[in-house]
């Protein structure tokens, strides 16, 4: 047994007894919480109808093929398999987007093949940056965001290329 | 963005699929990409909806707040001076404890609530603290990645867990990285 298999049980159970303590009505809150993922579920639904239609037709095109092909020797070197750069570049912009391509690229690869792994891995270690700084900007007022987008960006590449060194130390 | 993007792959299908001789496979792709996406999103709702039913019981129980408790002293150490006003303290560690559990409808709210008074205390809504508190949002803090895990289990993945290690080492690779450069720029970039 390893950490990552008990973490799941071990939460789900630890929480449940914590509300159950704590006087909550643990049933019915989760049925409400559960109600309000449905509403995830249907908000990044078009985005990956969309994304994913467009992959297919792209990925049966021979396309991404040749993309994987011109930037192996190029991101090699990094660790990071070709497959997985459309994924790092589009993260920043959009999350429903870079869910959907890294879904592909987990369906595609395979879930446990490494670029199916270090996709996976990019996807739970990064947020959607840019999308993040407009919104916190737009909502204070700020007009220059000065450095934020660059520490935003060195945070997200480093996510990146550890995504790749973890999968090969923990994983592969 | 997006529509250049998504505009771009259509494109780049018809080009591509012209040059190489494979319209045929790129128009069956078009029925087959929607479906299968339908059946992808089907197959991870069940996960998304479990996990949200789980985090709801967190936050409602006391254990969200508890945490937030917790991680005061964190933000007394990331925030210097402008941490230790009870508002801004309360409202960041609020933010960071949603992350942390994935609550991003609890993470948002509260941030903005911190990034309103640390542009306060801070004189101005561009301070070092505002952006210290931006950057923050935009890595990743979330310890259970509960969509990719679905997605793993939706592609026949024994073990979707398994990932977890490997992204609690990048996510943490991450926020240090992106504090350094934040700290690193923030001495030269000056308002």
């Amino acid at each position: 047994m390893s950490l990552s298999d008990a973490a799941v049980p071990l939460i789900v159970a630890g929480v449940m007894v914590y509300g159950l303590c704590h006087g909550c009505d643990v049933y019915a809150v989760f049925l409400q919480g559960a109600k309000r993922g449905l509403k995830t579920v249907l908000s990044i639904f078009p985005a990956m109808l969309a994304i994913l239609t467009a992959l297919a037709m792209v990925r049966a095109s021979g396309a991404v093929d040749v993309l994987a092909h011109g930037l192996e020797p190029l991101v090699s070197p990094l660790g990071i398999p070709a497959e997985c750069i459309p994924l790092a570049l589009l993260r920043p912009f959009s999350g429903s987007g870079a869910l959907s391509i890294g879904s592909d690229i987990i369906q595609h690869c395979g879930p446990d093949s490494p670029a199916g792994l270090i996709a996976a891995v990019m996807l739970g270690s990064s947020e959607t940056s840019l999308y993040c700084i407009a919104l916190y900007s737009a909502a204070v007022g700020i007009k220059n965001t000065r450095w934020a987008v660059w520490a935003a960006l060195a945070g997200d590449l480093a996510a990146f290329l550890a995504a790749a060194w973890s999968v090969r130390l923990f994983l592969l | 963005m997006m529509g250049k993007i998504f505009c771009f792959l259509f494109v780049a299908a018809l080009l591509f699929g012209g040059l190489g001789g494979r319209m045929g496979e790129v128009a069956a792709a078009l029925p087959q990409g929607a479906g299968s996406a339908v059946q992808l999103v089907l197959s991870i709702a069940g996960t998304i909806c479990v996990w949200s039913g789980v985090m709801e019981v967190m936050d409602q129980s006391g254990l969200t707040k508890k945490i937030s408790r917790a991680l005061s002293p964190v933000i007394k150490a990331l925030f210097g001076r402008q941490g230790q006003d009870p508002e801004a303290r309360d409202a960041l560690s609020q933010n960071m404890a949603a992350n942390l559990l994935g609550l991003g409808s609890a993470a948002t709210p509260a941030g903005l609530r911190a990034a309103a008074r640390l542009a306060q205390t801070g004189g101005r809504p561009d301070c070092d603290g505002v952006l210290r508190l931006i950057v923050l949002n935009s890595a990743s803090l979330q310890l259970i990645p509960a969509n990719v895990a679905a997605v793993r289990a939706a592609a026949g993945s024994a073990h979707p867990f398994a990932i977890l290690p490997a992204v609690w080492m990048a996510s943490a690779a991450s926020v240090c990285a992106a504090l350094l450069a934040a700290a690193l720029l923030a001495r030269v970039w000056r308002p």
